[in-house]
C-alpha cells in the first residue's frame, strides 16, 4: 500500500516536473532577439518545425545521430575513454536494470514465461547490471574527488546524482544481502514453498536449513556447521524437491553473495532488526525520490541531452526559424549534465588561475545564465560577473565542438553577451581583441557601439585631470607613488629615458590617422611617457591613446632613448582598468 | 623535422583553409607536426588588461611543449609575439618565472625556457630553406605581383621577436618569389593592417586597412599575401565589409602564404581552401604560364 502510494506520488511530481520544465523552454529566452516571440507562437513553430523534420530527408541524420551519440555516445569517446567507459556503465547498467528489474511486471514477465528473479540467467544479470553502474559511480568518483582535474569544477548537482545512483544502488546490493543470509526469510519460504511446519516437520526443515547454510549462505540460529552428509543429503533432496526450481545457486547473485559473507558474522542481528524489510524502503524510496526529484535535477539530462543532440543535428543558425532556435537555447540548459568537457578544452579556461571570475569557465557560465533565463533577481555585481566571464572567450567553438550533449555554446554565449551588454555596466575587455569577433559579427544599429562608449567613459570619469584641459598643474598634485607601480614587465622605468622628441608620436599609425589627433586621443605617446616621468597619474591613464593603441611596436622600435612605449601603454591599461573596477579582483576563494 | 603545431583561437573556428594549406604545404618538406590538444589562447586578447594573465596563458602553452621536448611553429604572428613574449620574461624575470610556473605545477608543468618559439614563415625560410621549396615547386607563377605584408608582431619588437630585420625585412619577399610571383615594393608594407582596432574602434581600423590597400593597390599589386589570421581576416572579411559600406568593387584581395605556395606546389585547390576566402582569389591561377618539370 505504502509503496504503490509513494509510487503514484512520485510519478505525479515526475510528470508534473516534465511538463513544468519543458513550459520553461517556451516561456524564458536567452538574448535579445528571442524576446520577440510569444510562447504560443514559439510552441506552434516547434510543433510545425519538429513535424517537417520527422516527414523529410532530415530524419536520416536523426537516425544517425541517435544511433552514433545518442546510444553509443561517441562523443563523449571521442574525449576520453575512461569517462566515455563511466557513463556508458551507468547509463546501460542503470537502463538494463530499470527494463529487467524495475519493471519486471511490466517487461520481463511477459517477455520471458520462466522469468525468475532469482534463477539464472536473471539473478547473475541483475548484479552484473548493478556491478557496471557501481564501477560507473566509482570512476566518477574517482574523476570528480581524487583525480583533482584543475578547472573541472563540482557542485551540489553533482554530489546529489551521485549520492542517489550509489543510495539506490548500494541498498540495493545490502537488501539482497540481508535476504540471502535472512533466517526469516527461509522460515517464510520454508512454509510457503515447502509445505513444512514447525511442529510436524522438524527433522526435515532442520536438514533443509542445514543444506541452506552450507550452500546458500543463510544464517541460522539453530544449526551450526559442520554437518553430517547425512543430514545434508537429506536437506538436499527436500531442497531439489520445493527450492531448487526457483533458486538458482546465489553465487551467481556475486555482489550480493559476497556482501552476504562478508555480513555473516552480524547477519542474525541484522535480520532480528528487520533489516530486509528496512533496506527495501530505503532501496525503493531512493528510487521514487530519485524520479520524482529528476526532472528538477542534472539527471533531467535523461531526456534533454539526446533531444539537444538531435535539435542541433538538423537545426541551424541563420537558416532554422528563429523562434525554435530561441526554444531550443533554453532547453540546451537543460541538457547540460556539467560535465565540464567545455571547461577542459576552453582555451580562456586557463585565465581562471589569475583572474578568478568562475563565469570564464564555460560550465559554470551556463549555471549563471540558468539563473539568468529563469529571471532570478541579480545584483549589479552578480551581472557584471557573469557579463565579464562571458566577454573573457576567445571566441574559438571549442567548446561548441566538443560538447557531448552537442549544446551550441559559442551561440549562447554570443546572445548572452549582446543582452548583458545592453544593461549598461562598462565591459573592460570590450577593448581589448576579444571584441575582434563581435567586430565580424555586428547587427547594425546602436546597440554595437554603445558598450564600447561607455567603457570608454567609465575608465576616463576616473582621470579628473583628463576634464580640465586648461589647468594650471602644479608639482603638489603628482603622485610620485605612481611611478614605482609601472613596474609589471622588463620595461619598468624605461620612461625615465624619453626626452620629448616626439618620434614615437610621429611614427604612430594612430596618431596620423587623425586630423585633430590631439582632441580625439587626448594625450599622445610622447607626452604620456612624459606623464609617467611626472607622476601624473591622471593623465598617463585617461587619454583614448591606449585603447586605441593598435600594439604595432612601432614607436617602441624606433624610441633612440629605449624607451619601452608599447609595453608601458599595455601595462597602463592594465593600471587604468583596476582603478576603475571598485573592488579589486575578489572570489580568490570561491 | 618535428614541430608542436600552436593554431590559436581564430584558425580552427574562422580560418581553416590556413590551417590546412599550411599543413599539406608542410607535409611537402617534411616538416613534421605534433598537435598538443591542451594548447590554450596564447594569451594576446587579455594583455590589455591583465599581464600577468597573460604571461600565464602563453607559458602554459611553452610548458606544454617544453613537456613534449618540441619546439613550437605558430600560424598566427599575433600568437607568435606573444609567445616570444612570454617566453622572454620567463627567461628574464626569475620572480615572475617562479610565480607563473607555482601555478602551472598544479597540472605538473613547469617552463624554464628551453625550447624556441618559430614563426610558420621563419621555419620556411630558415629550417627548410629556399632551395629545397624551389625543388618541390611544380608550376610558377609570371607576372604576378604580390604585396607582402609583414605583420607586426613578427617584426617588432625585434629585440625580443627576432623574426628579420624590422626595417628592412626580406625572408617573406624571397619566399614569395619562389613561386615566380614578383614581390612588390610598397611603402606601407611594414604597417600594421588594423586589425586589433577592429570591434573597439572600427571606424579607425576601417581608415587603417583602407590606407593600406589603397598604398598597395597604387604600388601596382594584384594580391596581398600574408601569414596571420588576425591579417587576413582584415584584409578579407573586414575588406569585404569595407566595399560594402563604401558602395566600390575596387578591390585588393589577400591570400595566405601557405595558399601562393601550395598552388605553385601544385596542392589540390580543396587542401588549399581557396573558395572559402570572402574576396575571390581564384583568379591568381590565370598567373600560371608554363609547366615546369619537377627536377630534370
Amino acid at each position: 500500500m505504502f509503496f504503490t502510494i509513494s509510487l503514484y506520488v512520485a510519478l505525479a511530481i515526475l510528470g508534473l516536473g516534465l511538463v513544468y520544465k519543458a513550459s520553461t523552454w517556451f516561456r524564458y529566452s536567452i538574448g535579445v532577439e528571442a524576446g520577440k516571440f510569444s510562447a504560443q507562437t514559439r510552441v506552434l513553430r516547434a510543433i510545425l518545425g519538429i513535424a517537417s523534420v520527422l516527414f523529410g530527408v532530415k530524419i536520416l541524420t536523426l537516425i544517425k545521430v541517435f544511433v552514433i551519440d545518442v546510444v553509443l555516445q561517441v562523443r563523449i569517446l571521442r574525449q576520453d575513454f575512461l569517462r566515455w567507459l563511466m557513463h556508458i556503465c551507468i547509463y546501460l547498467g542503470f537502463m538494463l536494470l530499470l527494463l529487467m528489474h524495475a519493471l519486471e511486471n511490466f517487461i520481463s514477465e511477459p517477455l520471458f514465461t520462466d522469468y525468475y528473479s532469482t534463477v539464472n540467467p536473471f539473478m547473475f544479470l541483475r548484479d552484473l547490471f548493478g556491478f557496471m553502474v557501481i564501477i560507473g559511480i566509482g570512476i566518477a568518483i574517482f574523476r570528480r574527488f581524487i583525480l583533482k582535474v584543475p578547472r573541472l569544477k563540482t557542485n551540489a548537482m553533482d554530489h546529489y546524482a551521485i549520492i542517489i545512483i550509489a543510495v539506490i544502488m548500494i541498498s540495493g546490493v545490502f537488501l539482497e544481502a540481508t535476504k540471502i543470509t535472512s533466517h526469516t526469510e527461509f522460515q517464510i519460504m520454508v512454509e510457503d514453498y515447502a509445505g513444512l511446519t514447525a511442529e510436524d516437520d522438524a527433522d526435515e526443515i532442520k536438514a533443509l536449513e542445514s543444506y541452506w547454510v552450507k550452500e546458500y549462505g543463510v544464517v541460522s540460529p539453530n544449526v551450526k556447521k559442520p554437518f553430517d552428509t547425512e543430514t545434508l543429503d537429506q536437506g538436499k533432496e527436500s531442497h531439489e524437491m520445493s527450492c531448487a526450481e526457483c533458486h538458482s545457486r546465489p553465487h551467481w547473485a556475486f555482489l550480493g553473495y559476497s556482501t552476504a559473507k562478508i555480513i555473516t558474522p552480524v547477519a542474525l542481528g541484522l535480520d532480528r532488526a528487520n533489516m530486509p524489510t528496512i533496506l527495501w524502503y530505503i532501496h525503493f524510496l531512493a528510487c521514487f525520490i530519485g524520479l520524482a526529484y529528476l526532472p528538477f535535477s542534472k539527471m533531467f539530462h535523461i531526456f534533454v541531452s539526446p533531444l539537444s543532440l538531435l535539435a542541433n543535428a538538423v537545426m541551424e543558425k541563420g537558416k532554422s526559424e528563429p523562434a525554435n532556435i530561441a526554444t531550443r537555447q533554453v532547453m540546451e540548459l537543460d541538457a547540460c549534465t556539467h560535465c565540464c568537457t567545455c571547461t577542459l578544452n576552453c582555451s580562456a579556461a586557463v585565465f581562471f588561475e589569475t583572474f578568478p571570475n568562475t563565469n570564464i569557465l564555460p560550465s559554470e557560465k551556463i549555471i549563471s545564465i540558468k539563473a539568468l533565463a529563469a529571471g532570478k533577481e541579480l545584483s549589479e555585481q552578480e551581472l557584471k560577473h557573469i557579463q565579464e566571464g562571458i566577454y573573457l572567450c576567445t571566441n574559438c567553438y571549442r567548446c561548441t565542438v566538443v560538447c557531448p550533449v552537442g549544446i551550441n555554446l559559442q551561440d549562447l554565449w554570443f546572445n548572452i553577451r549582446e543582452s548583458l551588454l545592453q544593461k549598461g555596466y562598462p565591459e573592460f575587455f570590450a577593448l581589448s581583441p576579444l571584441s575582434f569577433y563581435r567586430g565580424l559579427m555586428k547587427e547594425d544599429g546602436d546597440n554595437y557601439q554603445k558598450p564600447l562608449d561607455k567603457t570608454r567613459e567609465a575608465i576616463a570619469d576616473r582621470c579628473e585631470l583628463m576634464k580640465m584641459p586648461d589647468k594650471v598643474i602644479t608639482l603638489s598634485g603628482i603622485d610620485s607613488a605612481f611611478k614605482g607601480t609601472l613596474s609589471q614587465s622588463d620595461q619598468a622605468n624605461t620612461f625615465s629615458g624619453c626626452f620629448g622628441c616626439e618620434t614615437c608620436s610621429t611614427v604612430c599609425p594612430v596618431v596620423a590617422g587623425y586630423d585633430n589627433p590631439r582632441e580625439v586621443l587626448g594625450l599622445l605617446p610622447h607626452q604620456i611617457m612624459n606623464s609617467c616621468g611626472l607622476g601624473l597619474k591622471d593623465l598617463a591613464l585617461g587619454s583614448n591613446m591606449l585603447w586605441d593603441c593598435l600594439t604595432c611596436y612601432q614607436c617602441q622600435e624606433q624610441c633612440p632613448q629605449g624607451v619601452c612605449v608599447t609595453d608601458i601603454l599595455y601595462e597602463l591599461k592594465n593600471e587604468a582598468v583596476q582603478q576603475v573596477k571598485e573592488k579589486p579582483l575578489m572570489e580568490r576563494k570561491l | 623535422m618535428k614541430f608542436a603545431l600552436f593554431l590559436g583561437c581564430n584558425i580552427p573556428a574562422r580560418l581553416n583553409q590556413y590551417e590546412s594549406s599550411a599543413r599539406a604545404v608542410l607535409k611537402k618538406v617534411d616538416v613534421g607536426l605534433v598537435d598538443i590538444k591542451e594548447f590554450n589562447c596564447c594569451g594576446y586578447p587579455v594583455r590589455n588588461l591583465d599581464h600577468k594573465t597573460f604571461v600565464l596563458a602563453s607559458a602554459r602553452n611553452l610548458a606544454l611543449a617544453a613537456k613534449e621536448n618540441l619546439n613550437v611553429i605558430s600560424l598566427c604572428k599575433c600568437c607568435y609575439g606573444s609567445l616570444k613574449k612570454a617566453d622572454h620574461l620567463m627567461k628574464e624575470d626569475a620572480s615572475l618565472r617562479a610565480e607563473i610556473n607555482k601555478i602551472l605545477s598544479k597540472e605538473g608543468l613547469q617552463y624554464d625556457g628551453d625550447i624556441e618559439v618559430k614563426h610558420f614563415l621563419s621555419v620556411l625560410f630558415h629550417e627548410v630553406g629556399i632551395e629545397t621549396l624551389k625543388e618541390k615547386i611544380e608550376k610558377t607563377f609570371t607576372g604576378l605581383n604580390i604585396a607582402t605584408h609583414y605583420g607586426c608582431h613578427a617584426l617588432r619588437p625585434s629585440k625580443i621577436v627576432q623574426f628579420d630585420d624590422p626595417v628592412a625585412p626580406s625572408i617573406f619577399d624571397k619566399l614569395v618569389e619562389v613561386t615566380g610571383a614578383k614581390s612588390i615594393d610598397w611603402s606601407m608594407k611594414l604597417d600594421c593592417c588594423g586589425a586589433p582596432l577592429w570591434g573597439v574602434n572600427d571606424d579607425l581600423s576601417m581608415r587603417l586597412t583602407e590606407k593600406k590597400l589603397e598604398n598597395g593597390k597604387i604600388s601596382g599589386a594584384d594580391f596581398l599575401c600574408t601569414a596571420c589570421p588576425y591579417c587576413q581576416m582584415q584584409f578579407d572579411t573586414v575588406q569585404k565589409e569595407i566595399l560594402s559600406i563604401r558602395g566600390t568593387n575596387h578591390q585588393l584581395p589577400s591570400l595566405l602564404y601557405p595558399q601562393l605556395l601550395g598552388l605553385s606546389m601544385g596542392i589540390e585547390s580543396k587542401l588549399l581552401g581557396l573558395n572559402m576566402n570572402n574576396l575571390p582569389i581564384e583568379g591568381i591561377e590565370d598567373f600560371f604560364t608554363e609547366e615546369k618539370a619537377i627536377k630534370a
